[in-house]
């Protein structure tokens, strides 16, 4: 461990020693203020669906039915003061719709039984707001931004910061980033398992009697990158974030059945922290051809851990209209306490048999396309880029989804 | 057991950088032709934003790809 900490110390003085710069009076010289301006404007959305039969509502036996309508609007604005400073505001507004058969079973008092109406649905919103300020001469940003999000059992509010430093000669960077999240989630248990004088907020248990209450959840998270170019056809990225959680962890309205056939409430610890690694590395291959890959091993303290590649390659047939396939493989151990349905054993402190958190491979393949005219997308002329990606996730024992998106650049 | 995984990927990941460091070369602005094309970012694009999500809910493991690690969603 000591070699590897002064290894990390070699390393980062090297780095440091590379971002040192000189201050010329040409580099400040002769700056023009510059108006306000509205850089760029996205428009993303997304449609998702999924099927399968291990759902952790109905302890793990149920219907993982699922769909899910996302849209976000997102705009940079920026400006540029006397002494080259550039200012960015950037704001974000997102909004998902989503429809869930599971959920809906959280009020049957017996699993591996749908419900014959339309599944649960329910809407998504979350706004963001983040500014940042770029001193081009020195090569830094700095940057500070909130977040809110708020569904019918959730509300989080964000904040985060980050900071950034570039080489003089542009050909590498690092970045840190500081997260907090503090959240709130409804006490919301399978209609079954409600105590005397439970209320969840809704008027579909008529043993309602006392406020709808709240648990807390925080996360907070780190994030540092380190990006180097190494030749002028690849470059590459570090990345860790380091996660850790606290309070509500366990998803409450989820069912565990054990070995007697008896039912409870899932239970998992309080606390998680999470490490995760990864690299990236982009090359381009010909004049038509890039390679983008990623990498990625992840582990927690609940005993998960997981092995996640991507490889994405992009083939310009134009130099304005690319094609782009792209495959992910990820294969996690699980959690030291997922067992399936009526396997977990009456003496075990923690206990859930949610398949998200339970040993499995997942595959996700597809294909984009992307169009970027010189005249502007159907010859207007500030549409500047249109992207379309649809994909098939599978992942075992029997979970399978596909997701279109639609992606929309304006500047 | 789990801490020893844990470097072991750690060097895993410092080895080729020391190695990519001693053998880079300084790039100029003008030799980054294939460098500045938009999709040699090292970042995942716009259009990856909703399938982040759908796998931030649907796998236990995440971070480290320019998303969130926890924190907004009723998800892991």
């Amino acid at each position: 461990m000591k070699r590897l900490l002064i290894t990390i110390a070699v390393y980062y003085a090297q780095l440091m020693s590379s971002f040192s710069q000189d201050l010329s009076a040409s580099d400040t010289a002769n700056y023009q203020e510059r108006k306000l301006k509205l850089e760029e404007v996205n428009f993303v959305s997304g449609y998702y669906q999924q099927d399968g039969n291990h759902s952790g509502v109905t302890g793990g036996i149920g219907t993982e039915k699922l769909t899910d309508f996302a849209n976000t609007l997102d705009l940079k604005i920026s400006k540029t003061n006397e002494k080259g400073n550039i200012h960015q505001l950037f704001f974000e507004m997102g909004i998902d719709i989503y429809t869930s058969a599971s959920s809906a079973n959280i009020r049957l008092p017996s699993p591996g039984y749908e419900m014959s109406g339309p599944s649960h649905q329910d809407t998504r919103l979350y706004p963001s707001l983040a500014y940042s300020i770029e001193n081009p001469n020195k090569g830094n940003v700095k940057g500070i931004g909130l977040s809110y999000s708020q569904e019918y059992d959730y509300v989080s509010r964000g904040i985060h910061l980050n900071f950034a430093k570039t080489s003089k000669d542009k050909n590498r960077e690092l970045g840190v980033g500081l997260f907090a999240y503090f959240d709130e989630w409804m006490v919301i248990y399978p209609y079954e398992l409600r105590p005397p004088g439970y209320d969840n907020g809704t008027d579909d248990d008529e043993n309602d009697s006392i406020g709808a209450s709240v648990e807390p959840r925080n996360s907070f998270q780190a994030s540092f990158t380190f990006s180097q170019v190494i030749n002028n056809r690849l470059q590459l990225a570090l990345l860790f974030d380091p996660a850790y959680q606290e309070g509500q962890l366990t998803t409450l309205y989820q069912r565990v059945y054990f070995t007697d056939q008896s039912v409870r409430v899932e239970k998992l610890p309080d606390k998680r922290t999470k490490i995760p690694v990864a690299i990236r590395a982009n090359y381009f291959l010909g004049d038509r051809i890039i390679l983008r890959s990623y990498y990625r091993y992840y582990q927690d303290d609940w005993g998960n851990r997981a092995h996640t590649v991507n490889l994405e390659t992009p083939f310009k047939v134009t130099p304005l209209f690319s094609l782009i396939p792209f495959y992910r493989y990820s294969k996690q151990t699980g959690i030291d306490y997922f067992a399936p349905y009526g396997e977990h054993q009456l003496q075990e402190n923690f206990y859930s048999s949610d398949y998200d958190l339970a040993p499995f491979t997942s595959h996700f393949f597809g294909m984009g396309i992307r169009i970027v005219p010189v005249r502007g997308v159907f010859g207007v002329r500030n549409w500047n880029s249109i992207e379309l990606r649809a994909g098939h996730y599978v992942r075992s024992p029997d979970l399978a989804g596909n997701s279109v998106t639609l992606a929309l650049k304006f500047r | 057991m789990k801490n020893s995984k844990l470097k072991r990927t750690v060097w895993f990941l410092l080895i080729p950088l020391g190695f990519f460091m001693h053998s880079c070369t300084s790039v100029k602005p003008y030799q980054k032709m294939y460098l500045n094309d938009s999709e040699m970012e090292l970042a995942t694009r716009k259009s990856e934003k909703f399938e982040q999500s759908f796998l931030l809910y649907r796998e236990g493991a995440s971070g480290a790809n320019g998303g969130k690690s926890g924190g907004g969603c009723g998800c892991n």
